[in-house]
């Protein structure tokens, strides 16, 4: 085989790959986290719940972030969540964390609820105000538990 | 108490010739990249290696590609429907592919279809003497034969192996969507909702380039430690083929438990 049509078929072959390559990576996969600057707060919950490391940070539904880190408080025997906020969304310094899950059986996320301050978080800060995740196990057990308070009263 | 010490015995050498390969390879790796600067200098022997390794391969990677895909979108199907969550199809298909299946099948068959060509080449070269008749010449054997088609392998296997998980994307595309009717919207926003691109991308990438190296690594190996006989080289073709199998499946735990760990 003549050198030209043997270095045509392998810039062919090598650009078909990188095409490939390029599907992958703009058609299959997404930029997350990977673009732009980030700044990271930090969030103490009671209970996370199965709260898991990368899990989105939303606000009004849109991807504002990943979780960094979870960690353990010793002192305060609380959960110390790391939130690695985009760069491009600023939030107020009294914005509200809570624990929230998409759907019954889905994922859970961190969910941000904007406050009124003129001030802005900004690396380092602790958001004051959260709240922790549902679990459904105390869930029902408070509910059976309020059943057998209610029974006697209605049985006289 | 003799059978006991002959099987003692036996022992011993097969750890001492284990060890010893597994020095030789490494030093052997070592005197490939020693002379790969070499074999850049003349660089259309590399591509002609790319020629023979990646592009003869496309075809096979891209049928099984299809058609690995294909099944996994029938077997995903098959599952997800029973939870209700048939838009997860594209999930499913596309982070089995990239994370495992991609890199390894493409490692499998890159490894019996480039693998064993190459070591049958450097070993019909050495059965025949031509690489001591290089020496006599001044050339380098390392530079001229084996340089080359060690880089050619590692420059086509992440090429393959990216060619292989679009196709089987496309292939499950094709079932899911095409055939049995899963909303095409959800199966490609799904999709690129989960999959992220250092995450699961990159880290398929860097797993195929390491299976690159390992398996092009024991090709251009076996062939150029083999026995010149006939037998000797079919005996270098099998153990290619073997042992590449076997340290792509032992690499891949190796990085998925480095890679994927708990998160």
């Amino acid at each position: 085989m003549s050198r030209t049509t043997l270095d045509l078929w392998v810039g062919v072959f090598v650009a078909v790959g990188f095409a490939a390559l390029v599907f992958l990576a703009v058609k299959v996969g997404n930029h997350s986290g990977s673009s732009g600057p980030i700044y990271t707060v930090s969030a103490a919950f009671d209970n996370i719940g199965g709260l898991k490391v990368r899990a989105p940070v939303k606000s009004a539904g849109v991807v504002v972030g990943r979780v960094g880190s979870i960690g353990f408080d010793k002192t305060k025997f609380r959960a110390v969540v790391r939130l690695d906020l985009d760069g491009r969304y600023t939030f107020p310094v009294d914005t509200s964390a809570s624990i929230l899950t998409s759907g019954l059986l889905g994922e859970q996320y961190v969910g941000l609820d904007p406050g009124a301050e003129e001030t802005e978080l900004k690396t380092g800060d602790q958001l004051q105000i959260t709240q922790s995740a549902v679990v459904l196990e105390k869930l029902i057990g408070q509910f059976l538990f309020n059943k057998a308070a209610e029974a006697p009263a209605s049985a006289k | 108490m003799n059978a006991l010490l002959e099987l003692l015995r036996k022992i011993g050498a097969m750890t001492i010739d284990g060890v010893w390969r597994l020095g030789f390879i490494a030093r052997f790796f070592c005197v490939v990249l020693r002379y790969s600067g070499q074999s850049f200098r003349r660089l259309p022997l590399t591509i002609r290696e790319i020629y023979f390794s990646g592009v003869l391969s496309l075809l096979i990677i891209l049928v099984s590609g299809l058609f690995v895909g294909m099944v996994l979108g029938l077997q995903g199907y098959d599952i997800l429907q029973r939870f209700g969550s048939i838009d997860a199809l594209g999930i499913m298909v596309a982070l089995s592919l990239l994370r495992e299946l991609g890199p390894v099948v493409a490692g499998l068959l890159f490894a019996s279809r480039a693998g064993s060509a190459v070591t049958a080449e450097i070993g019909l070269m050495k059965t025949t003497e031509q690489l001591q008749a290089m020496d006599m010449m001044a050339v380098n054997p390392i530079a001229r034969v084996v340089a080359p088609r060690f880089w050619g392998g590692v420059i086509s296997m992440p090429l393959l192996a990216a060619l292989f998980s679009a196709m089987g994307i496309l292939g499950g595309w094709l079932i899911g969507v095409v055939a049995i009717g899963v909303d095409d919207g959800a199966f490609w926003s799904q999709m690129r909702a989960s999959v992220d691109f250092r995450y699961d991308v990159l880290n398929g990438i860097i797993k195929s380039f390491v299976f690159g190296m390992a398996v092009s690594l024991i090709a251009v190996f076996e062939g150029y430690d083999c026995q010149p006989t006939a037998e000797g080289v079919s005996r270098a073709i099998t153990r290619t083929v073997v042992s590449s199998a076997l340290v792509i499946l032992a690499l891949d735990f190796v990085l998925t438990s480095f890679m994927f760990r708990g998160l």
